[in-house]
């Protein structure tokens, strides 16, 4: 409580200090409502126009991009390969991660040297890595290839056929991501109480049951967010797809092409900027809702 | 997420109880495992130093090594020059990024006004828009202001992120009220609270946060395969993926340019190695 006499000068300090908040705050504001919520609002509109982003003309169509993007089977294989894709990667990913950070546990002297083995790759820039993996891919001259024919077994032709191509990316984004999964992991399970541990050994639970009754339920937390933040990178999956089918984008037959692929070719090869940008809205819904889940379920408290 | 508590953690007390054999059987597994892990970098590494000739050729690694292709790439293409432009961008935004949201995230988180849960929460629903939904918008708008193929415009749209805010709000909470009123007391200007005092304290979050956003500018691909135009201009990233579209099948160039991009960013890995896995848990883990 200030003395009665001080309220007029704490009154002006208060308001000194609110301005300079705004001070503060004036650049970074105009900077989220310039970049960000205008020209999501934008893009909006720009989904209900017909545009090819030259003309000037740009007449009002309604949803008749959305009604184009419901009939393009392009958009629909990208949007099913984009599912494929994180059904293929996440659980992978998730797995391997987690039996890698198991396992990094058990080792002591190594522990340093090994995760940063399988930390690498996320560090490594993903456009020399894409372009790597195609040529670790190569039909002809490959390493995969030449071990395939040593072994005397057919060699498969990965990026050059429609059934396996998408898969053959999902495994180089595997390798990039597996070992931030692995940090995560690890993260997750330092965090959990020893005590629980050994009161589960003393009622005479073992290595197994020790994993399924204490490890993976008070490692959920860390689940979910995988989960969410794989969800996230695979629904925007782009980078990689381009560079490793670069002379025939999204793939033989379209078999790797993606949402994100798609608007880049819609929008800037192809100038179609409302379906372009009717694309972008549907992959901001997915997103939306998912981060919305994500809320949810992280607000849930844990109970350790 | 994962709470700071008294109590020991660290999983099962087996590890404790010390097993020797324990250790060296999963040492071997995870060495065993690695090897895919590592394969692909040795695999460019001995394609980068092979002749073209060599290159088709099944032994593995190259009979007479050469830095052919290397001095190839670093002369008769633009390389060093996007190597420096990918550098100054990644330099220059990370901080700009540094600078701002650590101050947003020290205003949002110590100094009270009205409106403040309205402007945080206007930041914070940012974090939902994707980069795709933007890209369209934020050309339209470059063209109009004549940002195409400028190294502004390949910057503008990452010079604050929401994600930092939310970051450096959350440990500027951190940071004791009586050390600013104190600081307060001796006349400290506002500013001088947040860059003398504040940040200081948030060092090692800060950190974390200039690391990631500087390789995630390092690789950022999409808007600046968009809005450059001229060779001259390109990051890179868009430098490596056009230069190896045009390329073809010379494979001895490509994997010398992908060296000349990989190798940098792994030393600087080898150095920073603990910070950086320490900075992913402590921001990453931190939702």
């Amino acid at each position: 409580m200030a003395p009665a006499r001080a309220r007029p000068a704490a009154l002006s300090l208060s308001a000194r200090r609110a301005l300079w908040a705004y001070t503060f705050l004036a650049l970074p504001m105009a900077f989220y409502v310039a970049v960000r919520l205008a020209p999501a609002a934008s893009a909006l509109v720009i989904s209900l126009h017909q545009w090819n982003i030259l003309s000037p003309e740009k007449p009002w169509v309604g949803l008749a991009n959305f009604r184009e993007l419901r009939a393009d089977p392009l958009f629909w294989k990208a949007a099913g390969n984009t599912l494929r894709y994180a059904a293929a990667g996440i659980p992978a990913q998730i797995g391997g991660g987690l039996g890698i950070a198991l396992l990094l546990q058990r080792v002591r002297r190594l522990r340093d040297l090994l995760r940063a083995l399988y930390f690498v790759p996320f560090v490594t820039p993903i456009v020399a890595a894409s372009w790597v993996w195609q040529w670790m891919y190569s039909p002809q001259f490959g390493p995969l290839t030449r071990i395939f024919d040593a072994l005397g077994l057919p060699a498969p032709a990965f990026l050059r056929t429609p059934g396996q191509a998408l898969y053959a990316i999902t495994a180089m984004v595997v390798w990039e991501f597996l070992g931030f999964q692995v940090v995560i992991f690890l993260a997750g399970l330092e965090a959990i109480p020893r005590v629980y541990y050994e009161a589960a050994a003393v009622d005479g639970a073992g290595g197994m049951g020790l994993f399924r009754h204490i490890t993976v339920p008070l490692l959920n937390p860390t689940l979910v967010f995988s989960v969410v933040y794989g969800t996230i990178v695979y629904l925007q999956l782009f980078t990689q797809v381009l560079n490793m089918t670069f002379g025939d984008p999204g793939g033989p037959l379209g078999s790797t092409e993606t949402v994100v692929l798609y608007v880049y070719q819609q929008g800037f090869q192809r100038f179609r900027m409302g379906q372009a940008a009717a694309a972008t809205v549907v992959l901001f819904g997915a997103i939306l809702a998912i981060t919305l889940v994500q809320l949810r379920s992280l607000s849930r408290p844990v109970e350790y | 997420m994962a709470p700071r508590t008294a109590v020991p953690t660290g999983g099962a007390p087996a590890r404790a109880a010390g097993r020797p054999w324990r250790d060296a059987w999963a040492s071997l597994v995870l060495a065993a495992g690695g090897i895919p892990i590592v394969f692909p970098f040795l695999w460019m590494l001995a394609t980068a130093l092979k002749t073209p000739q060599e290159i088709f050729e099944p032994h593995f690694w190259p009979h007479t090594p050469t830095l052919a292709n290397v001095r190839e790439v670093l002369l008769a293409t633009q390389f060093p020059r996007w190597f420096g432009n990918s550098l100054g961008i990644a330099l220059g935004t990370t901080a700009s990024v540094a600078f701002f949201d650590s101050l947003v995230g020290y205003t949002l988180a110590k100094l009270r006004f009205p409106g403040r849960e309205v402007i945080f929460g206007i930041i914070l629903s940012t974090l939902m828009i994707p980069t795709e939904m933007l890209v369209i918008p934020w050309y339209v708008m470059s063209a109009r202001l004549g940002w195409i193929d400028t190294y502004w415009g390949i910057m503008f749209p990452g010079l604050m992120s929401a994600f930092g805010v939310f970051l450096m709000r959350q440990f500027m909470a951190g940071v004791p009220d009586e050390l600013l009123d104190a600081g307060r007391i001796d006349g400290v200007s506002e500013f001088g609270l947040f860059a003398r005092i504040a940040v200081p304290l948030v060092r090692p979050a800060l950190a974390a946060l200039c690391i990631f956003t500087f390789l995630g500018n390092w690789n950022a691909f999409l808007w600046p395969l968009i809005v450059i135009q001229t060779p001259a201009m390109r990051t890179l990233p868009v430098g490596i993926a056009l230069f190896s579209g045009e390329a073809g099948s010379s494979w001895h160039l490509i994997m010398a340019a992908s060296s000349l991009a990989v190798l940098p960013v792994l030393a600087v890995f080898v150095l920073l190695q603990r910070h950086i896995i320490e900075g992913i848990v402590l921001t990453g883990l931190r939702t």
